[in-house]
């Protein structure tokens, strides 16, 4: 430190050269290296044991604190036979408590946590329950912000960096093969810091579900980090449009070790053109599974909507898999009309660790007689038969537009057949 | 950190607001929370098209007249204390509530039992003449069941709600008609929805 000229500040500057170097040196030690390698330490789990029981205790804390208890909403029972006059309640509760808290609403912003995970983002009530909690609230945003989150942004930045580095050296080899083994590497460990970056313990469930080269992984899309939780495990050629930006130099980095499907935006409008250049990457055996999202946009996680049946046309074999994140950690759903990508990236960065199960289901073919959306319908309710989501018969594109009459035709039949029901018995 | 609204000084006259209707402060943030939810484009105020975007309200055969509860007769917008004096007709009846509130100065609870049953009645006079003709009971009868039934069975089943209830032979249900139909149904329980804190 030459440039510094007072002897106050020398000593400064060594200190914090010190503990930078150790800083990094620790960084480098516990967190890159089992990265690269592939190994674990166990440290996220641990971390993750200690922060359940310091919620529990804190959830105890607040219910004792209450001033009120917390209500379920109602859900509207079955009308019992009576006279028709009353029957109208039915609907009428119905459409009051929809103005209130609509149920499709209600699965895109965020889910209502009854723990209180000391983000005051989750819950919307926090109240000055008692100086205890206060104090700890604090404390965890201290540690969030101050040292959680630059430890994940070098991380992250780390990451992205060696990704592009790496893949650009791995493309220039002449060997195909070796080639396509080192950016198999060089993938997974730079996924694999990424998954540090957001503190992401994963689970992953029947991993001996090996899927063999050729076919299509189908999952449930939260977040746009579900590509990350996803791609540490396994390496898949990912779709996508082409961005501009960071996302597009990493799109490109990635292409030239790799085989992905990037489509520009005016391609995107054209089924065929897609259709097209997913079936012939599937048929190419030496290319890596597809790795697809059908339903299109984010949904909170506690509902898997209507897949789109584009992937299912293609007619090959599907590998679904289910991603359920625990909602105690962190609420890692994006709701893309309310931020923007970095402030989402921002929000995750800032959480306590991101934790979610990742299952791997029986592959599924397409059956004799089965149309494409039958197909997609069976496979997204395995996906949700797995990872405990609500099966909804919703389209994903609801969430900016408006609903079908069909849908006010079902309440009607339904209405119908318990008036039958009752004229049946005078 | 936190919600964005989630203190009551975005609330006007919020005191008056929670004596009028019962809704505790907390409540009373969660529905404003709501109503600026459905206010898309921040006016303020809710018009027709904000509530029909309420995708499950579209759904609801009776929609459409539900939506019309909230818009008193004339106006073309909803501010917040019209919608939440709406929405306190759905108030669970406060069990504990004593009954000496004849002392005149008490008017009575948008909750209470009558009540409800105003709010459901004018669901079905749309006109709001006092009195349910044949006519009103048959639309909200072909709201609720469409292409489900024929044409005569509608009938039918009109015909017989109105000779079960009409006691004084006018061809209408009035209101104390209508509260007598209703006698031994337990408006409380139907007519009423948990407001999630």
């Amino acid at each position: 430190m030459a440039w510094f000229t007072f002897p106050a500040d020398n000593l400064l500057c060594r200190c914090l050269g010190i503990s930078i170097t150790v800083w990094f040196t620790l960084l480098f030690v516990f967190i890159i290296m089992p990265a690269v390698l592939g190994v674990s330490f166990g440290i996220r789990s641990f971390y993750m044991r200690t922060l359940l029981k310091i919620f529990e205790w804190a959830t105890l804390r607040m219910e004792l604190g209450a001033k009120e208890k917390n209500q379920e909403l109602y859900k509207p029972l079955r009308s019992e036979p009576e006279f028709e006059m009353a029957d109208i309640f039915y609907f009428c509760r119905r459409g009051v408590e929809s103005i209130v808290d609509d149920e499709v609403t209600k699965r895109f912003s965020a889910q209502e946590l009854k723990s209180w995970n000391l983000l005051t983002r989750s819950n919307y009530n926090f109240r000055h329950i008692s100086l205890r909690l206060t104090v700890l609230w604090g404390l965890g945003i201290l540690i969030r912000y101050g040292v959680l989150l630059p430890l994940r942004v070098t991380l992250a930045v780390t990451g992205i960096c060696l990704l592009l580095v790496l893949t650009t050296l791995v493309a220039f080899l002449p060997n195909a093969e070796l080639r396509s083994y080192l950016s198999e590497k060089v993938h997974l460990m730079c996924y694999r810091i990424c998954v540090r970056a957001l503190t992401a313990i994963i689970t992953y469930h029947n991993r001996y579900m090996i899927f063999s080269n050729g076919g299509i992984c189908v999952a449930n899309h939260t977040t746009p980090i579900d590509v990350i939780i996803l791609a540490n495990d396994g390496c898949y050629s990912l779709v996508g449009q082409v961005h501009g930006g960071l996302m597009g130099m990493v799109q490109r980095a990635m292409v030239k070790s790799s085989s992905h499907i990037w489509f520009e935006r005016s391609e995107v409008k054209d089924r065929h053109l897609v259709a097209k250049r997913l079936g012939d990457h599937v048929a190419d055996k030496t290319k890596q599974p597809i790795l697809v999202f059908p339903e299109g946009t984010c949904i909170n996680n506690t509902s898997v909507m209507m897949f789109k049946k584009g992937s299912f046309e293609i007619g090959c074999t599907v590998y679904p898999v289910a991603i359920k994140y625990d909602p105690r950690f962190g609420d890692a759903f994006w709701n893309s009309s309310k931020f923007g990508m970095v402030s989402y990236l921002l929000r995750m960065m800032s959480s306590w660790a991101i934790v979610c199960s990742v299952w791997y289901l029986p592959p599924m073919n397409r059956e004799e007689g089965e149309d494409a959306v039958q197909f997609a319908n069976r496979v997204k309710a395995a996906i949700a038969a797995q990872g405990g989501l609500v099966d909804l018969i919703w389209d994903g594109g609801l969430k900016r537009a408006k609903v079908k009459d069909v849908f006010k035709e079902e309440q009607q039949k339904l209405y119908s057949k318990v008036l039958v029901g009752r004229l049946s018995v005078h | 950190m936190g919600s964005s609204s989630s203190n009551m000084d975005h609330i006007p006259d919020a005191q008056h607001l929670m004596q009028e209707t019962g809704f505790s402060a907390a409540h009373l943030v969660r529905l404003y929370e709501r109503f600026d939810f459905l206010d898309k484009d921040d006016r303020g105020e809710l018009r027709l098209d904000d509530f029909e975007a309420v995708s499950e309200l579209a759904m609801n055969p009776i929609g459409d007249r539900i939506i019309r509860a909230f818009f008193s007769p004339g106006r073309e917008t909803v501010d917040f204390p019209s919608f939440v004096r709406i929405l306190a007709h759905f108030r669970p009846t406060d069990t504990n509530r004593t009954r000496n509130g004849r002392n005149g100065a008490q008017p009575e609870p948008a909750n209470s039992r009558t009540n409800k049953l105003k709010f459901a009645f004018q669901l079905y006079d749309q006109d709001r003449d006092g009195k349910i003709s044949r006519e009103e009971l048959l639309q909200v009868l072909r709201a609720m069941l469409e292409m489900q039934v024929t044409e005569e069975q509608l009938q039918s089943i009109a015909e017989r709600a109105i000779q079960e209830a009409d006691l004084d032979l006018d061809d209408t249900i009035s209101f104390d008609e209508f509260k007598k139909s209703l006698e031994k149904v337990d408006i409380e329980h139907k007519m009423s929805i948990r407001f999630l804190e």
